[in-house]
């Protein structure tokens, strides 16, 4: 069960924002290598994303794990909904399809971000 | 803490029967493995829904004991 002052949090957070990343460090000093290759996809991609550091927040790191059943981070969220970490986020943008999921959600990317 | 690939391999068949899995040990150290998931059970579902299952098999141990699995998974040709 997800304490609910954290499930407040969280839904705020990803119905507050279009992209949201939760991860280990900050988008500029990303403390685990994971964290910073979806980073690096989110910016070669160009679009937006709220970083937060779930280092600095045990009760979120935790009721995120149970909020989603996702037992690890980063975790990529795009309106609302969990994208998944970094494998899933390498392997849709190499793929192309973590672009046309932006496009299709009516995220900006590229140069009109 | 660390998990023998044989293990990772067990618990993934146990709870995925007819999976095939392919791991590698990516730093030797027993804690970063690489591993391709292929079951028939995957069909149909989304990519963060078919390595949940695979999580699930696992049994909490992702993300605790097993610091990095970079997971790939797949559904056979003609399933």
């Amino acid at each position: 069960m997800v304490d609910q002052n954290v499930k407040d949090r969280i839904e705020q957070d990803i119905k507050g924002n279009d992209v949201v990343l939760y991860m280990k460090g900050t988008p500029v000093f990303p403390q685990c290598g994971f964290s910073a290759a979806v980073v690096q996809v989110l910016s070669t991609v160009g679009v937006k994303f709220k970083g937060i550091n779930i280092l600095e927040d045990p009760g979120l790191r935790q009721g995120l794990k149970d909020y989603s059943n996702w037992p690890t981070f980063p975790q990529l969220y795009v309106k609302g909904e969990l994208v998944g970490g970094c494998d899933i986020v390498r392997e849709m943008y190499e793929s192309g399809e973590l672009q046309s999921l932006l496009a299709d959600k009516g995220v900006a990317t590229g140069a009109n971000a | 803490m660390a998990m023998e690939a044989a293990v990772i391999e067990k618990l993934i068949r146990e709870g995925i029967p007819d999976a095939t899995v392919e791991i590698a040990d990516l730093r030797g150290d027993g804690d970063h493995y690489a591993a391709l998931v292929t079951s028939a059970a995957f069909k149909g579902k989304s990519r963060v829904q078919q390595h949940q299952m695979v999580y699930a098999a696992l049994q909490g141990r992702m993300g605790g004991e097993l610091h990095a699995l970079a997971l790939t998974t797949a559904v056979p040709e003609g399933a």
